[in-house]
């Protein structure tokens, strides 16, 4: 074994939400290790500013919403031949259970659940993932190992993510597509500003990670980059929890 | 036919559209399993609006078999 085993060199990866946070620095990491990097989001302009950070030559952006099943599809005519796809677009949103609105349960399903997996399936379809590409879940461990107050649409849509994934997994293993997930603890995005905590409760909350706070965009990123290479062939359907030995305790 | 044909290769990645006709013995092929078995059930129901199931399969074996039952 070689460094080339953690390398992506060649491999045109597909990055959801590469727009900000965690999906930007997967972004900028897949092109660090050698990869052409489509990426996806929904504002131009920060899309761009994504693009200015990457290293290397032949990425490019696509502007869209992946809600929109129409667009998508044309979207899927349009791509090329991709060896790797991250779905990191995602939304959080806070309600308590008993104030739960069926429109924003909804909502976040749709955003977190259907728009990523209805993205892999058209893909799968029209034959634009090569065999032995990686497919990358950015779930949460909200939902598949713990929850939060107020997090239970979130929560949900991550749980399910970490399901599909696994028969994804199955069925795509003749392929040798595989599939896997990745299960972030608080990792210190602008997302963390639409949570409704003061920034008292946050730094109290950082002390419950026994690696000391929370988890940056990169380290997301390096556990994307070993799922990516050829380092984690054998892996499939694997959720990977990746907390700052948050649920140790 | 060879519309259906096409369809069912689609199915089958390792195996070449040109090595496929109307006899081919499809539980032969090398990569036929319980998965491609489903693919071609969910193939006839979104192409042909047919609905067949595991014993339809079974008694087919040829393509063709399985063509006559989308003109049944």
């Amino acid at each position: 074994m070689d460094k080339n085993t953690f390398s992506l060199d060649g491999k045109t990866i597909l990055v959801t939400g590469a727009s900000s946070g965690i999906g930007k620095s997967i972004a900028i990491a897949c092109s660090n290790f050698g990869a052409i990097v489509l990426l996806l989001g929904r504002n131009i302009n920060r899309l761009e500013q994504s693009m200015s950070l990457l290293n290397g030559k032949g990425h490019s952006y696509y502007s869209i919403d992946l809600n929109k099943s129409e667009d998508v599809l044309n979207l899927c005519n349009d791509l090329p031949k991709i060896d790797g796809v991250v779905h990191s677009a995602g939304i959080v949103e806070s309600q308590l259970f008993s104030f739960l609105k069926e429109d924003s349960l909804r909502t976040i399903l749709d955003t977190n659940l259907i728009a990523p997996v209805m993205l892999s399936k058209h893909l799968i379809k029209k034959k634009k993932i090569n065999k032995e590409s990686s497919i990358v879940f950015i779930s949460s461990i909200s939902g598949p190992a713990i929850t939060y107050i107020g997090n239970s649409s979130y929560a949900a849509s991550k749980s399910a993510i970490c399901g599909i994934a696994k028969t994804m997994a199955l069925e795509l293993a003749p392929k040798k597509i595989r599939v896997n997930t990745i299960l972030p603890a608080m990792i210190e995005t602008e997302l963390i500003d639409s949570i409704d905590s003061s920034s008292e409760d946050i730094e109290l909350d950082k002390k419950n990670y026994p690696l000391g706070g929370y988890g940056s965009p990169e380290d997301v990123a390096s556990t994307v980059i070993f799922l990516l290479s050829p380092a984690s062939k054998w892996m499939t359907g694997t959720d990977i929890k990746l907390d700052g030995g948050l649920t140790l305790r | 036919m060879e519309d259906f044909i096409n369809n069912f290769a689609e199915q089958i990645d390792e195996t070449e559209r040109n090595e496929f006709s109307k006899d081919t013995k499809f539980k032969d092929l090398d990569e036929w399993d319980s998965m491609i078995a489903l693919s071609i059930i969910a193939m006839m129901d979104e192409e042909y609006e047919i609905t067949i199931n595991g014993d339809d399969i079974k008694n087919a074996n040829t393509i063709e078999d399985l063509y006559k039952l989308v003109n049944a």
